[in-house]
């Protein structure tokens, strides 16, 4: 005996199981960004005015990774369309372009991440704050690409007045001044830590996704001659998975690049 | 026609286990439902066991502070060095360590395990006439994650530094700033239980909707099922909100991060090194979006057994099925929208109050509804004081006392006296303890024989029951005396501060005694579990206490694949002393007489 | 497989929403930036438009709009708890006691 309804639906719900598996594990998967948006939003409404970080990512940057992931879904939703009208060259296709352009989006994302680890925060003696690109960094001094100011409250948000009219330059820090340095990593502000923790999370389903088309991709794909329906249903839900991780990022990129 | 298709019951494992492989993957990497089932019971039951003894030595030092814990001290300070238990003495840290440790345990690798990891997945397969799970490997996989938490918690008390000591609930700052590691395997333990309760949830939930048998509408379901059904939906969408504030603490934890660190926050008088911006109440409000609904899903499965075990031996339908259905379908909704009443005393206004207070009181109304259905159950009924049937009986009163004792906590006035006291302890423990525990025990009784093809001894069943229903009393009725005194939980001296109330301190001894009794009466149950599954007496038909549900139309123990043909329903789950049937009960899948 | 027809295989349609997705994309880079006075302007007109693209996802490339009753029963419990979560917070973090609150004088009567 078998089990029912792996690829014929069953009649009363109209769903095959691995469908209803799927959109159940959505449901949780809602409530865990949901988790964090919740987060997210309690902790920016505690923070006083003018201290939240904007537009301390790159929006060049992440607008094209917006790209990148929205492609992919229609690739991926392509791929299913393949699968159904019984294409399956065309199905590879369209698969290994959303497989590249996962994989691309991830390396633009690790570009993102290692230019924040690059990217540094000091206080000094004097009451200066300083911020900006690591040039140099020697036992006597630490040399940035940035901005200098008295008043910390400027450097959070880059899109207002105050922060546009300082001076981007060389500065030159010594070590001997130095209250404290940092660089963008999550201990740094909160903003900091919700932006790494959220998108981390994020790439970590994106892996997930990427090694499940991988294996359907490669190993998998021998089903399609064995267990057709079957295999365009693994094409179906694993693309619902993926447009759900799209979904997420449409989320992820305005909240933390954008807002 | 019965699906008895053995003359004489088998006691050990039918011939199509064998054909699968070796014992590897028959006994461990298993993908059948009943096996995953029995790897989950037998695991919860070890982790009951290593709980209730962290409890027994935390009574000892509360009865008895600053002593030696006799027999077991030296053992303790062997193994977990002098710091934390010098001289055989518990610390406050390894009290602490204790506190935190035995309810972790106890909800997350106990009776949330056994109650639906082993209840669940040996029973809704059967009951609903499948041949397994809806994801067979999925359900492996569910073990296995649980299996790892369950190693990576036990591990935890031999790092430096001890185990989690933050309670069970691990707020920060105090989670943060505890000087031990032990809180980040605590941490890392919950990911790897979160994800095994999700493996799991997404099984059963679509394994209900999916799998039924033909004639097995949604109201012929046994109350188990739809139990089983909501508590997974509880934890499909609960769960998930701690997830993420588990990860938000692992890495204020390890990466160093403020999201539950206030700014200017000071430990021990100087200021801490972090970034502050985080919010304390921020954890506490994700803890208990799943913590609320999680108390629900450790009552639920315990409903369900009780409702099984109550029509079987009163030999009458359960008074009210349908109202059974929706009050548990509105007590699961209700339960996501209580949380905040654990929180009454961290400075809410008044509007956000009113609100918890008014959803709290009405997820009462369910809760009472279920209740009074199964006593109105026991009413007119041909009662059988089997086991089963005492420990069904004595859940009803029990729960209830849970269960009143919990409205003076929803109201935020009278909370503000008896929040964090002994008397919360009293009121969930009734719930739990006698509460859900008796249920399982219960179903262990019930169920051992189509398990085993043995049935457990009577005698020593009924000495375990009036031995656990004495001491469970009188552990935890002097705790709400002991409360409304305003005596505070948590405190590993005992409650010096309460030496003004003499009377109050005394009942720690008391309390000490009957946890000693109450030990002492588990062993019975845990020799006769084992005794009986090779040597109990074998039971002479697959139905042996004549029940109307699938799951007894099996052979014993069910083979794989569970039934010998397709399955198909004809009729609602408790069609007991159907006037002018042949026999007291009609099992759902015998076909309508043409 | 009648059901799947529900899930209409339909390519222009796929290339439809993925320009309007391309657009909605774009657009909401545009809303979040422009100089319009207030930032929370900014910020609800962009989750205005965010909505949108989550509508198209969920609606056509998830085949949503086409999907089954018990699939829309779980999303939308989902979408209450997640309601209930974001909004109870909130709620609880801005209805807080800063001051205690006292009653009116007590009279001596009444303290007898």
């Amino acid at each position: 005996m078998q089990i029912p309804y792996t690829s014929k639906p069953r009649p009363d719900t109209g769903l095959y199981n691995a469908k209803l598996g799927l959109w159940l594990f959505l449901a949780s998967e809602m409530m865990l960004f949901g988790g964090l948006f919740s987060a997210y939003i309690l902790l920016r409404t505690g923070q006083p005015d003018g201290f939240w970080p904007r537009n301390w990512l790159s929006i060049p940057i992440g607008t094209f990774n917006t790209m990148l992931l929205i492609t992919s879904s229609i690739t991926a939703t392509m791929a299913w369309a393949a699968c159904k009208s019984g294409n399956f060259g065309r199905y590879k296709m369209f698969h290994g372009i959303t497989l590249l352009l996962a994989i691309s989006f991830l390396g633009v994302k690790s570009f993102e991440y290692r230019d924040k680890l690059t990217h540094y925060w000091i206080e000094t003696k004097h009451g200066e704050f300083i911020d900006g690109h690591l040039h140099e960094k020697t036992d006597k001094e630490v040399v940035v690409v940035g901005v200098k100011t008295t008043n910390a409250m400027f450097l959070y948000d880059r899109t207002s007045a105050d922060y546009k009219k300082l001076v981007h330059e060389e500065i030159k820090v010594e070590t001997a001044d130095i209250k404290k340095i940092s660089n963008y990593q999550p201990r740094l502000n909160i903003y900091l830590s919700l932006y790494w923790v959220i998108t981390a999370l994020h790439a970590l389903h994106l892996i997930g996704g990427i090694l499940v088309f991988g294996y359907l991709w490669g190993p998998g794909s021998k089903m399609w001659h064995t267990d057709r329906e079957r295999f365009t249903n693994r094409i179906e839900v694993s693309g619902l998975y993926w447009h759900f991780v799209d979904l997420v990022w449409v989320f992820v990129f305005p909240v933390l690049y954008l807002f | 026609m019965q699906a008895t298709s053995h003359a004489a019951p088998h006691d050990h494992a039918h011939h199509d286990d064998h054909a699968h492989g070796g014992f590897w993957s028959t006994y461990i990497f298993s993908t059948d439902h009943k096996v995953v089932g029995i790897q989950y019971g037998v695991t919860a039951l070890i982790f009951l066991l290593f709980g209730f003894s962290l409890m027994g030595l935390m009574r000892w030092q509360i009865a008895h502070p600053g002593q030696s814990v006799p027999v077991v001290g030296p053992l303790l300070e062997h193994l977990l060095g002098s710091t934390m238990a010098g001289k055989g003495v518990i610390s406050p840290d390894l009290y602490n360590s204790f506190g935190a440790m035995h309810g972790t345990i106890m909800v997350f690798l106990a009776i949330v395990p056994l109650a639906v990891g082993a209840f669940g997945n040996y029973l809704v397969p059967l009951q609903i006439g499948a041949i397994d799970m809806a994801y067979p490997k999925l359900n492996m996989a569910s073990y296995q994650f649980y299996f790892i938490g369950g190693v990576i918690m036990f591990t935890s008390f031999f790092v430096p530094g001890g185990a989690a000591q933050g309670g069970w609930t691990s707020y920060p700052p105090l989670a943060m700033v505890l000087a031990t590691n032990g809180q980040t395997y605590w941490l890392i333990g919950m990911v790897f239980l979160i994800t095994s309760s999700l493996l799991g949830s997404v099984n059963l939930i679509a394994t209900i909707i999916q799998l039924r048998a033909p004639g097995m509408t949604w109201m012929r379901l046994p109350f188990f099922v739809w139990a089983q059904f909501v508590a997974n939906f509880l934890l499909l969408l609960a769960f998930p909100p701690l997830e993420a504030a588990g990860v938000m603490q692992l890495s204020d934890k390890v990466l160093g991060t403020s999201f539950f660190l206030p700014t200017g926050l000071a430990v021990g008088g100087n200021l801490a090194n972090i970034s502050g911006g985080g919010s304390p109440l921020l954890w506490q409000h994700l803890f208990w979006f799943l913590a609320h609904p999680e108390v629900y899903v450790l009552i639920l499965p315990a409903l369900g057994i009780i409702s099984e075990i109550i029509a079987n031996n009163t030999r009458k339908p359960i008074w009210g099925y349908k109202t059974l259905v929706y009050a548990a379908l509105a007590l699961g909704f209700i339960s996501f929208i209580v949380w905040a009443h654990h929180m009454y005393l961290t400075g809410m206004g008044t509007k956000i109050s009113t609100f918890f207070q008014t959803t709290t009181m009405s997820i009462s109304v369910p809760s009472v509804i279920i209740l009074t259905c199964l006593l109105i159950s026991l009413w007119g009924g041909s009662i059988r004081f089997n086991t089963p049937m005492l420990f069904a009986t004595a859940f009803l009163p029990m729960f209830a006392i849970g269960g009143l004792t919990g409205l003076p906590l929803g109201f935020n006035y009278s909370d503000i006296h008896l929040h964090d006291t002994y008397y919360v302890i009293g009121h969930f423990h009734y719930v739990v303890a006698p509460g859900t525990i008796f249920a399982l025990f219960g179903g262990i009784y019930f169920w051992f024989p189509k398990i085993t093809g043995r049935s457990m001894n009577e005698w020593w069943g009924k000495v375990h029951f009036w031995g656990s229903f004495i001491f469970m009393n009188v552990v935890f009725m002097p705790m709400f005396i002991q409360g409304l005194g305003g005596m505070l939980r948590r405190m590993s001296d005992g409650g010096i501060n309460y030496a003004l109330r003499p009377e109050l301190l005394y009942m720690n001894t008391i309390i000490f005694w009957g946890a000693v009794g109450l030990g002492l009466s588990q062993i019975p149950f845990i020799i006769n579990f084992f005794y009986s599954i090779k040597n109990g007496a074998k039971v002479t038909s697959d139905n042996p206490w004549n029940a109307t549900t699938l799951e007894w139309q099996t052979p014993t123990p069910p083979g794989h694949g569970n039934f010998t043909k397709p399955i198909e329903v004809f009729r609602g789950p408790y069609e007991y002393s159907v006037p002018g049937a042949a026999k007291d009960f009609t099992p759902q899948n015998e076909p309508n007489k043409a | 497989m009648s059901e799947n027809s529900h899930a209409e295989v339909n390519v222009r349609r796929y290339l439809i929403v993925f320009g309007c997705m391309i657009a909605t994309a774009l657009l909401t880079v545009g809303v979040a930036t422009a100089p319009l006075g207030s930032h929370k302007l900014n910020i609800a007109l962009a989750l205005v438009i965010i909505a949108v693209q989550a509508f198209l996802v969920l609606g056509f490339m998830m085949h949503l709009l086409s999907e089954r009753r018990m699939i829309y029963t779980v999303l939308f419990f989902t979408a209450v708890f997640f309601v209930a979560l974001m909004a109870l917070t909130l709620f609880a973090r801005h209805d807080e006691v800063t001051q205690p609150r006292h009653r009116a004088a007590v009279t001596a009567e009444a303290r007898v």
